[in-house]
This record gives structure tokens, C-alpha cells and sequence, in this order.
């Protein structure tokens, strides 16, 4: 893929952090790869970054360790950032930039695509209506996942958000065995602990065949963060939308991934937005999650589930708050109900989907679905404030009312989300809210007239 | 308008939208451009020595340098005329749907398309005649869109004539529909720059309300016909949903929605659903009033910041046939964002939290052409253009500078309340933390047209507000059973009323719109309620015995009558309710 009228660059001026800067440059694309020699031979890759004159600023993947302004070489290749795909990849295991990790051989592309993909029409999106059986009562009750949204998974450090993950994957694929279904793993900057994990229980949960892993790990360069997810979704774009699967891409960790946009942000000495992270964050990352959705006229799907880290549990810090911005909801985990022993933790108060309207009710789940989710909420929210004020004026400053409301709340906590490892229908889910609403008096239940 | 002069430079640097073009002679500051092979529409918003800065309006990945770039010295515009009802548009009026049919699923670089179809023939009914003397805003004649008549009006930059030549029947864009004597002719379309606000006669002051159906902007919070009201709110709390709701049943006669850096999927509903549902008032499907301008999240950011001027060119271009016309932009935020990324690209001095210090006046030449207005031309008409705008402060903080900055630009303000939205109450509305600077104009309005007392109940509803906030950090310290019974029952009054009138259901078509007359008699029961069960109480009636009293259920239930009928259910529930704690 080398440009014809090859171009060769030793005049490498500065280093700094992940970047390279390069002078005397005569012909170059705006996000042309460029193929980095070093002395020993190594060959790296690069972007270009920004052009000014006869100035390149090139972002190189594997690092910049090593590089120097004497020899290093910087050769343009004429293309943009493309990733070889095929039906051949399925079953395998990659890198952060799509070189094979499993020992096999590269994958024989039946194309070259741009990892950046272009963006859907919005007059050529299917609506996302087909709901997806979770087995998980506050998300297939309360937050209900469709086919081709992106919805996030808020966690904090050290809770199961990878298992519940896995989990959803493991029980969602089973109404879908007649169809093409697959997995995407897009991990960025994950432990090898994790890796190995993933790995693990994929291949427990579904079929090798019917996965693919993309794996950059905490250890290697956080450069080639940037590319993985783009890769991983440029891949479950081919299959769905040339394939007819029905493709469920999971991202994590995407906070390491924000780190990484800010690194190279701060190594460009940009004018930094929030907390330091770039200002145009919010761009970047609707580029990846956008890339969800269904089509008119296909089959296929794209389903995405990033999973993040809310650094110090604050759901305000800008990964989590411009996700939810971009996302068509999110799954909340909270600390405090995974201290009291509550698998999954799923806080459900802030949590949402915002595409649940279009995949519940008659023919979907069930008439009166929405009705009985609103009460659920109302009426464990009432119970969450009451809950409050006993911690400060204990229980002789309730009323009756309060403490039904109060013996709610703790209920369903311990019963609807605290389902344990234990699979739910939709049906089992609902006639157990209904049941655990009895607690209250009728009066009380004013959404589910 | 002035002659386009052409002048060819090469591409010398390149980062994210921003293209440096080296020997652009003569080119004009906000003149477009087509840049690189692909032609690639940009629009030049620097110029320094030899060299002229171009945000462009597509991806830029793949620009070379030294690839051409050819200027035009005209400014970014909007083609005004019949085909925009019912159309999607991206940022730059590019017609999506056209788009889809040449590029498939995805949207490619580098496509140029008219934004109207020049070829499509319109039925056109003159209204003047040969010999006619003309000025600008004159309505030619008329063309049938569905329900909407669609007035061709003489351009603003055509300040006036004689008709020498003016058509009947069967015309499309290619030819003109008048001849005015000294040549110049008049067609179906005009083009008016995106960034320059459209003259009009005079303004008006707002002196009616926007009428949105919705209880807690409408009877608190109202916007005046003509005004600005702003929607901030933390992620999920209901900005989108509100939009589309008013979007959906407000009394409007146009609506422009702009989706400004947002969702597609969100598009994509507004596209399926409007052909489907029916205007509340005329009763003809939505579609056929609306215009969409879209672009989307991951849609080049130049075309983002673009898209506002774009919508609001067409929505006062509306406004000048003498249309009620509302505006929804979701949302000013992302706008602002495309506005700061560009910025940056310049390297200009940043301002607070990094948006470039002229975001505020930026802000205000789009909230500005908001307003009601004597239009130009013939025939006495009035026309207004609404704005309804998001806003998205990060982390649901008010105080950060795009919030700020659109605060002084708002007459109303509709605050999202991130808690509300946790318990599921929407419209997730603070209504501590919104106002209507508009709601003292429009009383007089509110006495003549819903009732006298009306604005009496409103602040009554206030009141009890108000005073539920202050027993709330009471309940804090001592629990409800340390209330006297007369502040619980003014507790359990604030519940009906948050229950009862200030939520709103618009998943529920009986709930989804109420008249102004409807939420007058439902403030009515529920302050009927108040009085009878504060009496009982008085009198000595137990609490728990009026708060069990079925005849809460039915104040629950008023909000399900017809908004015809409304008068009468009161009335009867009124009735039930004064005669409930006698025994
Ligand atoms: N009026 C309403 N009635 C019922 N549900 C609502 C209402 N408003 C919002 N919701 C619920 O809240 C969700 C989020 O609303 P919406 O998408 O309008 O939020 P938003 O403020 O636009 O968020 P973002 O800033 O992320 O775009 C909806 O999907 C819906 O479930
Ligand atoms: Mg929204």
C-alpha cells in the first residue's frame, strides 16, 4: 500500500509524548497512515495528526520509544486508517490495531474498510423495536435493551460490571439461536486478568465461532486505544450490515480510552475542556457509540454496550456524563447495593433506556408493562427518600404510610434486583413487581391505573 | 445580488475542519468555498496575508496538500420555497432523503445536491396582476403544499417593481413565475444568506402566549408567541421528549426542528412518527407542517454549527408569509460545542471553560431572530418565529458558561431536574428553579381568554409550592408524624398537584395535551380539594379519614377527560368533592 511515487521522510524534528513532528513534508493527507522505520529496522505506524506547511504532526501507534530525529524514516502510505475484514475473523482474537494475538496467521480481507466509517442517514435507520430478553429483571423490567442501541454500563472500581456484561450476552443470545448472532470485544486497556476472563467466559457463553476480540492491554501503547474501538466497530458494521448478523459490541474499558484521548490532547498542548479532557470529547466519542443502530432494508444489527469507570463513583466526571449525553441510556452500578451482597447491582433510579417504549407493551411484552415499570419506579424512589429521613429521625417520626413504602424499598431491592445468578422471563419479572407492589396500599398505585 | 467572482488557492495545512488555503486572492470573509478534489463546501472564516482559514462542512480526512480550493464570493445560503415542508435537510441543506437515495446508507463526502427539487412542477394561483405595482415581502400568489398555503413573496433584496409578466398554473423553479418590467425576474424560490437575519416590518411585542399544552408551561412557565424559552437539563432528563411534545401538539402553524448534535435515532422517530400523527388542531398530519435540519452527533461539527442558522433562515422565512412558526433546537449546547471545537482548531484566545469569547454574541444572532413581526409587504400580516432550545450543561450544572450565555437571551426558563427524572415525574420541570419572564405580559391575556381568576389559581398553586418546600425540610428533621395535621394535609395538596396537574403523561393521548381551558378547571378541582378539605379538617374531621377519602382517586383521574368535555366532568367532580367530608 505504499504510494507510488514513494515518499520518504528523515527529517523528524521534535518528540514529544506520543507524537512526532515532521518537517519538509511536500505531499501528505489530513489522517494519512504513515509507516514510522527505525533504526533497528522496527516498523511502526503512524497518523498524521494535523499538517501545517510543510509540518506533519504524526501520532504514532506502537509509541514513540526509540525514535529519533537522525534516522528515523517516515514513509506516508497514501491510505487512511482501513482495517482488512472477512467473514474469516470470526473466532479470532486481535490487537488493539488489528493484528492477530492468537498465533494464527493475518485474516485473508475481503475488503479494506476506513475505521471511521461514515455516518448513517438518520432517513436510513430502522427503528430499534425488537426487544432483547435479558434474563435481568431491572434491566428486561425496568430498562429495557433493544436491538441496535448503545447502551453503557456505569460502574464503579471493583464491581461486576464485566460479569454482568458476559451475563447479558450469555442469556440474550438464546431467543436469537435461529438468527446469525456474534460478539465483539473491544477491550482497551483492560489487566491481562480481565483478558484472560473474557476470554474465559465467552468461550463458555457462546460459541468461539461467533466471537471476536480486539485487545489492547493496560501495559501497551494507549495510542492504539484510539484505533480499537474504531476497528471493533468498523468489523461488527461489516457483518451486520453485509452479513445480517446480529452483532453486540462490547467496549471496555471506555474511560481508558477517554485517558488516551487526553493524553494525545495534552501532548498537542490543546486548549483542555473539562477535567482536562478535550473539548471536543463529546464528538469523538458519538463517532463510536453513533455507529449503533439498525437499517431499512437489512437484517442485521449493531448493538453496543460500553462499559465504563466513573472515577471516584461520580456520575458528573466527563466519561460517564458526556456518555449518557450520547447513549441511549444507561445501566447504573452502585456501591452501595453491591456492599449489601445485591447481584446485580444495578442501581435502577438513575439508570435508563431510552429506546424501552419502543420494545415493550402488547405483541412485545406486555400491555401494561410500561404502567407497572413507572409505579415500581415511583414508588421505590418515595421509598429511597423515606429511607433518608429515618437515617436522621429514625423510625417513631414515620408514619404507617412510610413504613409500607419503607419495607417496599427494601423488598425490592432484596428480591427484583437482587435476582442472584438466576435467569428471569419478562413474565416472571412483571408478575413479581405486581406481587412486591402489593405492599402498598391501592390508593397508592396511581400509575398503574 | 452582488456577481460571484471565482479565485483558486492550494491547501497548505490541515487539522480536524479547519483547512488553511494559501493564494486565495480577493476572497471574501464567510464567502464559501469548494475545497480539495472531492469539493468539499466550506465557508472562509479567517484571512491573514495569503492565507484564508475554511471550516469545511465535511469530513476532512483525506485532504491533501496543495489540492485545490475554489472560492465563491457568495456566503453560505438557504434556498427558500415550496419543497421544504415535510423535508429532512442536514447542516447545510443538504436533502436526506435525496442523499439516501444517491449514496445509499451512509452518508459520502463531497455530494452536491439542490436542496429543493428544481424540477418539480408546483400549481401556482397568481394573487396580482400584469401591471401591478410590487414592493418586497407582496405575496405574487400562492402554491397549495398539503394543508399549508404557501405564499411566493417578492424577495427582500427585490425592493420593488411593475409586473410586466406573472404566470398561472403549472411552474417549476427552472422558470420564473413574474417578469417585472426592467427585466428582473422572480421564481418560485429565493436564496437568503444562513448567517443574516430576514427584515420585516416591524416588531411586536409579545403579547400572547405559545401555546404548548403541556400544564407546567403553559399555566406556570408560559413562552410568549414570538419569545425564547430555554430547556437545561442533565442527560435523560427529558430534553428530547420535550421538544418532540411540543413539536407534536403545540399550536403552531410551521415547526422548524433542528437537531443539533444529537441522536439519530431521534430523527429517524420524528420522521416515522409525524407522517402518522395528526396536528391537534387542523387535524392534517404533522408532517406536513414540519421541516427537519439535522445533524446528527457524528456529522462533521462545522455543519453542526451551521445547522441553527440554517433552520432558523427557514423558519423566519415562514414566519414572513404570516405564519406562527416554532422553532425547537436540540441542542444549543452542541451547537456551541461545534462553535468551540473550531475554535480551538484556530488556536484563538479561549474564554471560559474553553468556548471562544464571542460565544455569548454568537448566541445571540441566533436567539435574536426569534420574535413576533408586522411581516413586509402587502396584506397586513403577522408572523412569529418561537424558540424552543436545549441546553445541555455538563454535569447538570446551570452555572457553566452555555447555559449562562443563553440565560440572557430567554424569557422562560424550563429547568430539567435530574431528581424528578430519577422518580419518573415528567416533565421533569423544577419548578422551584424555572420562571417566565413572560407571564406578567400575558396575564391580561390569561383574565380575557381563560378566565378571571385564572392567574389567581396560578399563584395560589405557587403558594402551596412553595410552602411544601419549606415543610419538606421540617419533615427532614422531625418526620412527617411530627407534622400538625393541617401542614400534612397542605403535603398531601402538594402531591395531588404534582400527581394530578404537573405531571403529564404524553404517552397517553388523553393526558398528552391539554387546552388552557382544561387546566384551568383541573386547578379548580384540585383548589376545590384544598378549601373543602381544609375546612373538614377544621371542623374536626380526622386526617387519615380525608386523606382515605376515595375523591382523591378522582382528582388523579380528571387529567383523562376530554378537553372538551372538561367543564362538565369538573363541575360534577366539584360537586363530589364539596359534598365528600360531611358525614
Ligand atoms: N414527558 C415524559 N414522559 C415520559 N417519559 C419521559 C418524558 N420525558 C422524558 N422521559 C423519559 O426520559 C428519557 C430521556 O428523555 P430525553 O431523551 O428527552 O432526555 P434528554 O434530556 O434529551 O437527554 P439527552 O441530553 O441525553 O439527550 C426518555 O427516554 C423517557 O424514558
Ligand atoms: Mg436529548
Amino acid at each position: 500500500m505504499i504510494d507510488p511515487i514513494t515518499r520518504y521522510y528523515r527529517t523528524v524534528k521534535d518528540v514529544t509524548g506520543p507524537l512526532i513532528y515532521v518537517t519538509g513534508i511536500k505531499k501528505a493527507s489530513f489522517g494519512e497512515m504513515c509507516a514510522i522505520r527505525l533504526t533497528e529496522g522496527e516498523e511502526r505506524l503512524g497518523q498524521i495528526l494535523k499538517l501545517e506547511g510543510e509540518l506533519a504532526v504524526i501520532e504514532v501507534l506502537e509509541g514513540t520509544s526509540g525514535i529519533d530525529s537522525e534516522t528515523t524514516t517516515v514513509i506516508p502510505t497514501g491510505d487512511i486508517a482501513k482495517i482488512g475484514v472477512s467473514l474469516e475473523m470470526l473466532g479470532r482474537v486481535f490487537d488493539g490495531v488489528g493484528k492477530p494475538r492468537d498465533g494464527l496467521p493475518p485474516v485473508i480481507p475481503d475488503k479494506y474498510i476506513d475505521i471511521n466509517g461514515l455516518p448513517m442517514n438518520p432517513a436510513s435507520r430502522e427503528k430499534p423495536d425488537y426487544f432483547i430478553q435479558t434474563g435481568i429483571s431491572a434491566i428486561d423490567g425496568l430498562n429495557t435493551l433493544v436491538r441496535g442501541q448503545k447502551l453503557p454500563i456505569f460502574s464503579c472500581a471493583g464491581l461486576p460490571a464485566n460479569e454482568l456484561a458476559l451475563q447479558i450476552v450469555r442469556q440474550a443470545k438464546i431467543s436469537e439461536e435461529e438468527e446469525r448472532f456474534c460478539v465483539i470485544l473491544g477491550a482497551m486497556g483492560i489487566t491481562s486478568r480481565e483478558a484472560f476472563f473474557f476470554m474465559e467466559s465467552l468461550a463458555e457463553s457462546v460459541a468461539q465461532e461467533r466471537t471476536i476480540a480486539f485487545i489492547n492491554l493496560a501495559g501497551e501503547p494507549t495510542t492504539e486505544r484510539l484505533f480499537t474501538p474504531r476497528i471493533a466497530l468498523t468489523v461488527a458494521e461489516y457483518l451486520a450490515f453485509e452479513h445480517d448478523y446480529q452483532v453486540m459490541v462490547i467496549l471496555t474499558d471506555m474511560t481508558a480510552y477517554c485517558e488516551a484521548l487526553r493524553e494525545i490532547a495534552g501532548a498537542r498542548d490543546e486548549i483542555p475542556g473539562r477535567r482536562s479532557y478535550p473539548g471536543y470529547m463529546y464528538t469523538d466519542l458519538a463517532t463510536l457509540y453513533e455507529r449503533a443502530g439498525r437499517i431499512r432494508d437489512r437484517r442485521g444489527s449493531v448493538t453496543i454496550m460500553p462499559i465504563l469507570t466513573m472515577p471516584e463513583d461520580d456520575i458528573t466526571h466527563p466519561v460517564p456524563d458526556l456518555t449518557g449525553y450520547i447513549t441511549e441510556g444507561q445501566i447504573v452500578l452502585s456501591r452501595t447495593l453491591h456492599n449489601k451482597g445485591i447481584y446485580p447491582p444495578i442501581d435502577v433510579l438513575p439508570s435508563l433506556s431510552r429506546l424501552m417504549n419502543l420494545g415493550i407493551g402488547r405483541g412485545k411484552t406486555r400491555e401494561d408493562h410500561r404502567k407497572i415499570a413507572d409505579q415500581l419506579y415511583a414508588s421505590y424512589a418515595r421509598g429511597c427518600e423515606i429511607r433518608r429521613i429515618v437515617s436522621i429521625v429514625g423510625m417513631e417520626g414515620l408514619t404507617e404510610l412510610d413504613r409500607k413504602y419503607l419495607f417496599f424499598a427494601d423488598e425490592f431491592e432484596r428480591r427484583f434486583i437482587g435476582q442472584g445468578e438466576k435467569e428471569r422471563t419478562i413474565a416472571e419479572t412483571l408478575e413479581l413487581g405486581l406481587t412486591l407492589l402489593k405492599i402498598l396500599p391501592e390508593t397508592e398505585l396511581v400509575r398503574l391505573r | 445580488m452582488a456577481e460571484t467572482v471565482e479565485t483558486r488557492g492550494r491547501i497548505y495545512g490541515v487539522s480536524g475542519p479547519a483547512v488553511v488555503v494559501k493564494g486565495l486572492k480577493g476572497a471574501r470573509m464567510h464567502t464559501i468555498c469548494y475545497v480539495g478534489s472531492s469539493g468539499l463546501l466550506g465557508e472562509i472564516i479567517r484571512i491573514e496575508d495569503e492565507f484564508a482559514t475554511v471550516q469545511v462542512y465535511e469530513d476532512t480526512t483525506g485532504l491533501t496538500l496543495g489540492e485545490e480550493v475554489v472560492s465563491y464570493s457568495e456566503p453560505l445560503m438557504v434556498t427558500l420555497g415550496p419543497g421544504l415542508l415535510s423535508g429532512v435537510f442536514d447542516g447545510i441543506q443538504r436533502p436526506l432523503k435525496r442523499v439516501r437515495e444517491i449514496s445509499g446508507t451512509f452518508i459520502t463526502k463531497g455530494l452536491k445536491l439542490d436542496a429543493l427539487d428544481k424540477e418539480r412542477v408546483w400549481e401556482f394561483t397568481p394573487l396580482k396582476k400584469k401591471g401591478a405595482a410590487v414592493r418586497a415581502g407582496d405575496v405574487l400568489g400562492t402554491v397549495q403544499e398539503g394543508h399549508i398555503t404557501h405564499r411566493i413573496m417578492v424577495p427582500p433584496y427585490i425592493e420593488g417593481g411593475v409586473i410586466k409578466e406573472i404566470v398561472s398554473g403549472e411552474v417549476s423553479a427552472e422558470s420564473p413565475v413574474c417578469i417585472l418590467e426592467d427585466g428582473r425576474t422572480i421564481g418560485l424560490y429565493q436564496r437568503w444568506p444562513a448567517r443574516k437575519r430576514r427584515p420585516f416590518g416591524e416588531a411586536l411585542p409579545p403579547s400572547e402566549p405559545f401555546i404548548t399544552g403541556q400544564r407546567i408551561f403553559d399555566t406556570l412557565f408560559p413562552v410568549a408567541e414570538g419569545g425564547v424559552a430555554i430547556l437545561p437539563g442533565g442527560f435523560g432528563t427529558g430534553k428530547t421528549i420535550t421538544e418532540h411534545t411540543i413539536a407534536r401538539f403545540s399550536v403552531s402553524d410551521i415547526v422548524i426542528y433542528i437537531g443539533c448534535g444529537e441522536r439519530g435515532n431521534e430523527i429517524t422517530e420524528v420522521l416515522r412518527d409525524f407522517p402518522q400523527l395528526k396536528d391537534p388542531v387542523t387535524g392534517y398530519p404533522l408532517s406536513e407542517r414540519t421541516v427537519i435540519v439535522v445533524n446528527t452527533s457524528n456529522m462533521p461539527v462545522a455543519a453542526r454549527e451551521a445547522s441553527v442558522f440554517t433552520g432558523v433562515t427557514i423558519a423566519e422565512y415562514f414566519r414572513d408569509m404570516g405564519y406562527r412558526v416554532s422553532l425547537m433546537a436540540d441542542s444549543i449546547s452542541r451547537w456551541a460545542e461545534a462553535l468551540r471545537e473550531i475554535s480551538s482548531r484556530l488556536e484563538e484566545m479561549p474564554g471560559e471553560e474553553g468556548y471562544p469569547p464571542y460565544l455569548a454574541t454568537r448566541l445571540g444572532t441566533f436567539f435574536e431572530r426569534a420574535g413576533k413581526v408586522r411581516c413586509l409587504g402587502d396584506g397586513d400580516r403577522q408572523g412569529s418565529v418561537t424558540i424552543i432550545g436545549a441546553v445541555s450543561p455538563p454535569g447538570g450544572d446551570f452555572s457553566e458558561p452555555v447555559t449562562q450565555a443563553a440565560m440572557r437571551f430567554t424569557g422562560a426558563l424550563w429547568a430539567l431536574d435530574t431528581e424528578l427524572a430519577y422518580k419518573r415525574h415528567f416533565p421533569a420541570v423544577n419548578w422551584h428553579k424555572s420562571y417566565s419572564l413572560y407571564y406578567y405580559q400575558l396575564r391580561k391575556w390569561l383574565e380575557e381568554n381563560v378566565a378571571p381568576d385564572m392567574p389567581d389559581l396560578r399563584e395560589e398553586l405557587m403558594a402551596v409550592l412553595q410552602k411544601e418546600a419549606e415543610l419538606a425540610e421540617v419533615v427532614q428533621i422531625v418526620g412527617t408524624e411530627g407534622l400538625h395535621d393541617e401542614d400534612r394535609l397542605t403535603l398531601e395538596i402538594a402531591d395531588i398537584i404534582k400527581e394530578a396537574f404537573l405531571r403529564q403523561n404524553v404517552f397517553n393521548p388523553k393526558d398528552a395535551f391539554a387546552t388552557y381551558t382544561k387546566q384551568y378547571w383541573m386547578l379548580r378541582a384540585i383548589f376545590a380539594y384544598k378549601n373543602t378539605a381544609t375546612e373538614a379538617l377544621k371542623r374536626g374531621v380526622y386526617l387519615e379519614k380525608i386523606l382515605s377519602h376515595p375523591v382523591r382517586t378522582s382528582i388523579m383521574d380528571v387529567r383523562n377527560a376530554d378537553n372538551q368535555q372538561i367543564e362538565k366532568e369538573a363541575r360534577k367532580l366539584i360537586e363530589e368533592i364539596e359534598g365528600a367530608f360531611t358525614e
